[in-house]
């Protein structure tokens, strides 16, 4: 990226920009379909199929809908902040891309153009960075409209967001420890061409630990307390209609696929697949790793719609336990073991057996604490609270 | 005026803005909003010393988690606009006054000596950032900064345990 001429690095970044941002606006779309034909082959209906084939120009039609609605603004609310709730949701969702290497490189008229923005030696710290300020959007969004049902939303999701962070930050030093580095690009590098060499079969449980707490991070449905349709309405956006209904919308989908291209790129080894990447000349390597991690990324995104429909939502209490007692213990681990086998062996098998064993020693200590400390006295406490006030109502 | 000058001007006024905004708004929300306009802007200066570690820690950890909790605690108490009249009484006033002087002349006495006659006023503006990487930053915590390093990390974990029995005693005496 150094040795390029200023303008031909102005054209490049340029046409980068343009061209990921669209992928993300049309990824979107292409999720928001995807989701509902997958949920209706799970349930064994068809899904929306009318508009264009099988379908597909159904997302055209909603956005078109969403545009023509009208734009809502209700008096109770704080205007300002409820205007700006979906930006701040959405700017983080389209910014964290950027430092997302999507293929080694390719070589157009003697230059060789990184398929990478901005390849910074901060990369991975950009992206917690950027991820933890999504949480603004929910809770402004939350406070400014100024209704029970979305103020609960908005507490519950940043009190997950804040939770949940913290996994997301410690599951991923294992990594950083063997690869040395913080940029995104000279962890996928460092990782190789074959899947045993990839980080998550060395760090496996750090892997799950992170996957689990970036499902919290998006909101997604074992973990999507904020909107939680049976008992808030719609959660943070119930007073959003038309396009900022949208921007919610599509933040979510776009935290989505940002997500899994940064899991691929930290665990499931970027670009690289069976040295199929290094194929044909100095262009068409870059258009094959380019379409490697596109593969892999919508793949990972499959499965977000699959544990949709295979999990029912998690209940409060045992979303802060599993955060809390079972997910950070365990990304806690990974950085113990990997470290001291790392410098006591200097083996990745090794580092990867040990990973897995500690894990599920630390996983069996915590499961057998919970399992004695038993909390179903806590729950009737809080019943015979509630009873004096009843019977008194009664009598 | 080279790039890095706009740059400089941009975030420190940004900085210089949120920072008066914090102050001015009646509603606690929107100042701890310009609270967080602040923290970016001087995350930006950072940026323009070439601290990029620094820089990311400085969003990581203020914008991105204290202010959260600034934010939950607001809408937990579900604060209101501040009266004009009640947010300082008169003993406030007087000391806020004292300070405000006693600041301003230290700003003043720094800013004449700066401009006047110290190295920073002669000294050249270096040709390129010297940037500081992680792995410098991990060098000088294990090796010079060893003993702070370990202090600092032994007080975070009195006050971390500190909170964690705070919290018990509360829901024990609530049983």
């Amino acid at each position: 990226m150094e040795n390029l001429p200023l303008s031909v690095f102005i054209l490049s970044s340029t046409a980068k920009i343009v061209i990921i941002v669209h992928m993300l606006l049309i990824g979107v779309m292409a999720m928001i379909w995807s989701e509902r034909r997958v949920s209706g082959w799970m349930q064994d209906r068809l899904g929306p199929n009318r508009v264009g084939f099988q379908g597909i120009l159904q997302p055209i039609a909603d956005g078109l809908k969403f545009l023509f609605k009208e734009d809502l603004i209700p008096n109770h609310v704080d205007k300002p902040l409820y205007v700006l709730a979906p930006a701040m949701l959405l700017v983080p969702a389209l910014v964290t891309v950027a430092v997302v290497p999507f293929g080694s490189s390719i070589t157009i008229l003697g230059y060789e153009i990184p398929l990478q923005i901005a390849d910074i030696n901060i990369g991975i710290l950009y992206v917690l960075a950027i991820t933890s300020l999504g949480v603004y959007g929910v809770v402004l969004g939350a406070w400014a409209s100024n209704n029970k049902y979305s103020l609960l939303g908005g507490l519950r999701s940043s009190a997950q967001m804040i939770s949940y962070e913290l996994t997301l930050g410690l599951a991923i030093i294992g990594v950083l420890m063997l690869t040395s580095s913080l940029s995104l690009r000279e962890i996928a590098t460092a990782q190789g061409a074959y899947p045993w060499h990839w980080n998550f079969m060395i760090h496996f449980p750090a892997f799950l630990a992170f996957t689990t707490a970036m499902y919290a991070e998006t909101n997604r449905l074992p973990f999507d307390l904020a909107e939680a349709e049976q008992e808030l309405v719609a959660g943070y956006h119930t007073e959003y209609s038309s396009m900022k209904f949208a921007m919610f919308f599509m933040a979510e989908y776009m935290n989505m696929i940002v997500g899994s291209a940064v899991t691929v790129t930290l665990f499931l080894g970027g670009w690289h697949f069976f040295g199929l990447e290094n194929m044909g000349g100095p262009v068409w390597s870059g258009i094959i790793s380019f379409g490697i991690f596109f593969v892999k990324t919508a793949i990972f995104l499959f499965v977000f719609i699959w544990v949709r429909w295979t999990l029912p939502r998690f209940r409060y209490d045992q979303l802060m336990n599993f955060g809390w007692k079972f997910l950070l213990p365990v990304a806690l681990t990974s950085i113990v073991v990997t470290g001291t086998l790392w410098i006591m062996t200097s083996s990745r098998l090794v580092v990867a057996i040990g990973n897995i064993v500690a894990a599920f020693i630390v996983a069996s200590i915590v499961a057998g604490l919970l399992a004695m400390k038993t909390p179903k006295p806590a729950i009737q406490d809080s019943d015979s609270r509630l009873t004096p006030t009843a019977l008194d109502a009664i009598e | 005026m080279n790039a890095e000058q706009i740059l400089f001007i941009l975030f420190g006024g940004v900085s210089l803005i949120g920072a008066i905004a914090v102050i001015s708004f009646r509603h606690p929300i929107y100042s701890a909003l310009s609270l967080i306009v602040t923290f970016f802007a001087q995350a930006g200066l950072f940026l323009l010393l070439g601290a990029h570690f620094v820089a990311a820690v400085q969003v990581i950890v203020y914008a991105g988690a204290i202010m959260v909790l600034f934010l939950f605690v607001i809408m937990l108490l579900n604060l209101g606009t501040l009266s004009a009249k009640g947010a300082m009484s008169g003993k406030l006033k007087g000391f806020a006054i004292v300070l405000g002087i006693l600041l301003a002349v230290e700003g003043v006495y720094i800013a004449t000596n700066v401009l006047n006659n110290t190295a920073i006023a002669s000294a050249q503006p270096a040709t390129e950032t010297p940037t500081t990487t992680t792995y410098d930053i991990g060098e000088l915590l294990f090796s010079k900064y060893l003993l702070p390093f370990e202090v600092t990390s032994l007080i975070l974990l009195a006050a971390l345990i500190g909170v964690i029995v705070l919290v018990k005693r509360g829901s024990e005496a609530e049983n």
